[in-house]
């Protein structure tokens, strides 16, 4: 178990260097531009070169490498140049969290709950309409692009539950809407997936067999059924996680929250590339997060997954 | 007992009656008929086209999507179709946001052009963007499974490769390849495909290291099947239905990637009329209840196109399941 859970943790950490690497190399590849903002175009050749040499932007690829890797780890994200001209990232990073984690937090936990009870439900009943009406969900908001489905309940679900539609941290009841958007996605996800185990897990031979001794129904479901559809959904608790990731890039920026999601898309429309550089590494870690707690939550609920064996060739 | 002993006497008379030559004839070799000992009438098609067929919901869907598809190729050849990027005048102001009426039948949006035209031009890049991407996903896909299966060698390093990759969220890859290369369809093509082969090659993976190695391929190699038969004929069924998944899902998908990136500022030139540009043009002129229009109609195109591919996907994939044929 002890050495599942070094290896997973240095496979993360290699992850994780592979992609602050490759975030690096990609940008240098970047019009140069996006170093200066408005001043470019007022600077002559010389000045730009200058200007460079003293960020460090000249210097050898590896060197330059190895002052990013350095810079990370003692956690300086570098300078925003576009968006908030000189001031540090982190900074800026520092008052959008406080805004981004409620939010995604809230939405982890809607749609878990939400999502196994709908699936619970759809599994009793299946094949009648509470069932149809859950699979309609699943596939409309598996199918329908989530900007579509975001732009509706902002345009209806507003106006007919009379929810304010745009962001006010003051106003508890502009926090409904975001939260509840986000988790959409979430709850179908849940519903689908348990909706499948607890089917698969009625035709074993272990709730015949718990059948045949006399339980009722009621008990068969909560005592067995659902607990062990119960164990592969932990799964899929990282990708929830990554769900909200995006979901939050969309959200945020619809409803204007000042979170991390609507940074992003505002660094990118301004082409702030240390901005971006530094947002995608911080989700991509995020991401990272999410899948390797995923599975060592299995682990931890599961003692039949013999991990050490996963990825193998058979 | 009795009965047994009845039945014993009646065989024995009957025996005694004909000659045992009588009962068991030699007969003439014919190759034709020793070929027949091994026929059934199971088609593997037809068992998937009767199993699709029984999902009514399905068959909706594909007569709906089929009537569109024939419609978005057909409609700029339709007698007076508006050009997409032509705009209107009224004197000598934009004819912007006209509610629709006999002369527009979708209106028109806020720079003054024709959104039934729009809606269908861009119906047809969107679409265009996700067979392409589909096709593309396939392709790579069963390449590099085929690879990662087939050279052991390869397999620590390819899992490896794979685990990198897919722990990355797959919003942000798209975010960063499209920063990164000018926004057109083509550059949009590559930012979907860079992630887009992983569950197809995964899985072509998958099924080549179980399938590799089981007797029947083992018997069928001692019989001396060329390579090429023992791919068609042993492997290719087990994947097809995966295959036809994976294309029919990566439509949707990459509509809605287009629309996402268009949402963030890094879909296609606003040249270009595509889903997700219409969207995000009626997005900003939503909050007026006068031009929700602008909004409401290419929603509903996209999401009837988004959801038929789905359902039809996820139905095909149940139907040509072999373990579903009765």
């Amino acid at each position: 178990m002890l050495k599942y859970i070094l290896k997973r943790l240095l496979q993360s950490v290699f992850t994780l260097i592979i992609i602050a690497t490759a975030v690096f190399l990609l940008m240098r590849l970047m019009p140069e531009s996006g170093y200066f903002g408005d001043e470019y175009d007022k600077m002559d050749a010389e000045q730009i070169e200058a200007s460079l040499a003293a960020m460090g932007l000249r210097d050898p690829i590896p060197k330059q490498l190895f002052n990013f890797y350095k810079s990370i780890l003692s956690g300086d994200l570098g300078k925003s140049i576009v968006f908030r001209p000189k001031v540090e990232i982190a900074k800026i990073i520092k008052q959008k969290i406080p805004y981004s984690i409620p939010f995604g937090l809230a939405s982890i936990g809607i749609s878990l709950v939400l999502g196994v009870s709908i699936g619970v439900i759809m599994a009793r009943f299946k094949h009648k309409l509470p069932d149809k009406l859950g699979n309609a969900y699943v596939v409309v908001i598996n199918a329908v692009p989530a900007a579509v489905y975001y732009l509706f309940i902002q345009l209806y679900i507003s106006d007919i539950l009379h929810l304010p539609i745009l962001f006010d941290a003051e106003k508890p009841l502009s926090w409904i809407l975001p939260a509840c958007s986000m988790s959409l996605s979430g709850i179908a996800y849940y519903a689908m997936w348990i909706r499948r185990y607890m089917l698969d897990q009625m035709t074993k031979d272990y709730i015949g067999f718990a059948r045949a001794k006399g339980l009722s129904n009621k008990k068969l479901m909560y005592r067995h059924v659902i607990r062990n559809a119960f164990v592969p959904i932990a799964q899929y608790l990282p990708a929830n996680m990554l769900f909200t990731i995006s979901g939050s890039i969309y959200v945020e920026s619809l409803f204007s929250i000042p979170g991390m999601g609507g940074l992003l898309i505002a660094a990118i429309q301004r082409q702030d590339n240390p901005l971006v550089q530094a947002l995608v590494l911080i989700y991509s870690s995020i991401g990272i997060l999410g899948l390797l707690l995923g599975d060592l939550l299995m682990a931890l609920c599961d003692p039949r997954i013999k991990l050490a064996s996963k990825g193998g060739s058979r | 007992m009795t009965k047994i002993a009845k039945l014993e006497k009646n065989l024995e008379e009957q025996i005694a009656q004909y000659d045992a030559n009588m009962l068991f004839q030699q007969s003439e070799y014919d190759a034709d008929e020793a070929e027949q000992g091994g026929y059934s009438n199971y088609s593997y098609w037809r068992s998937t086209w009767r199993s699709f067929t029984k999902n009514r919901t399905a068959i909706f869907f594909m007569c709906v999507l089929g009537v569109l598809l024939l419609f978005t190729l057909v409609q700029p050849l339709l007698p007076d179709q508006k050009d997409p990027t032509l705009i209107f005048w009224v004197d000598s102001m934009p004819d912007m946001n006209h509610r629709p009426d006999a002369q527009f039948w979708f209106g028109t949006n806020s720079t003054g052009q024709d959104l039934w035209a729009r809606i269908w031009s861009g119906t047809r890049t969107s679409l265009a963007i996700g067979i392409i991407v589909g096709l593309f996903d396939a392709l790579l896909g069963i390449i590099i499974g085929a690879i990662w299966g087939y050279v052991r060698k390869l397999d620590r390093l390819m899992t490896e490769i794979y685990n990198v990759i897919h722990n990355i969220p797959h919003s942000i890859i798209l975010i960063l390849v499209s920063y990164m290369v000018k926004p057109s369809v083509a550059t949009m093509i590559f930012a979907m495909c860079v992630t887009g082969w992983l569950p197809m090659s995964r899985f072509v993976r998958n099924q080549i290291v179980i399938i590799r190695d089981q007797e029947y391929n083992l018997a069928s190699r001692c019989l001396g099947t060329p390579t090429f038969r023992m791919i068609m004929k042993n492997l290719l069924p087990y994947l097809i239905s995966v295959i036809m998944l994976r294309i029919a899902l990566a439509i949707p998908a990459a509509i809605g990637n287009e629309v996402f990136l268009t949402y963030i500022g890094l879909g296609l030139p606003v040249t270009i009329p595509s889903l997700g540009n219409l969207i995000n043009e009626g997005r900003i002129v939503m909050m007026s209840a006068s031009s929700r229009y602008q909004i409401v109609l290419p929603s509903i195109v996209l999401s009837v196109i988004t959801i038929a591919f789905y359902v039809i996907g996820n139905a095909f994939s149940d139907a040509a399941d072999p373990k579903n044929h009765v």
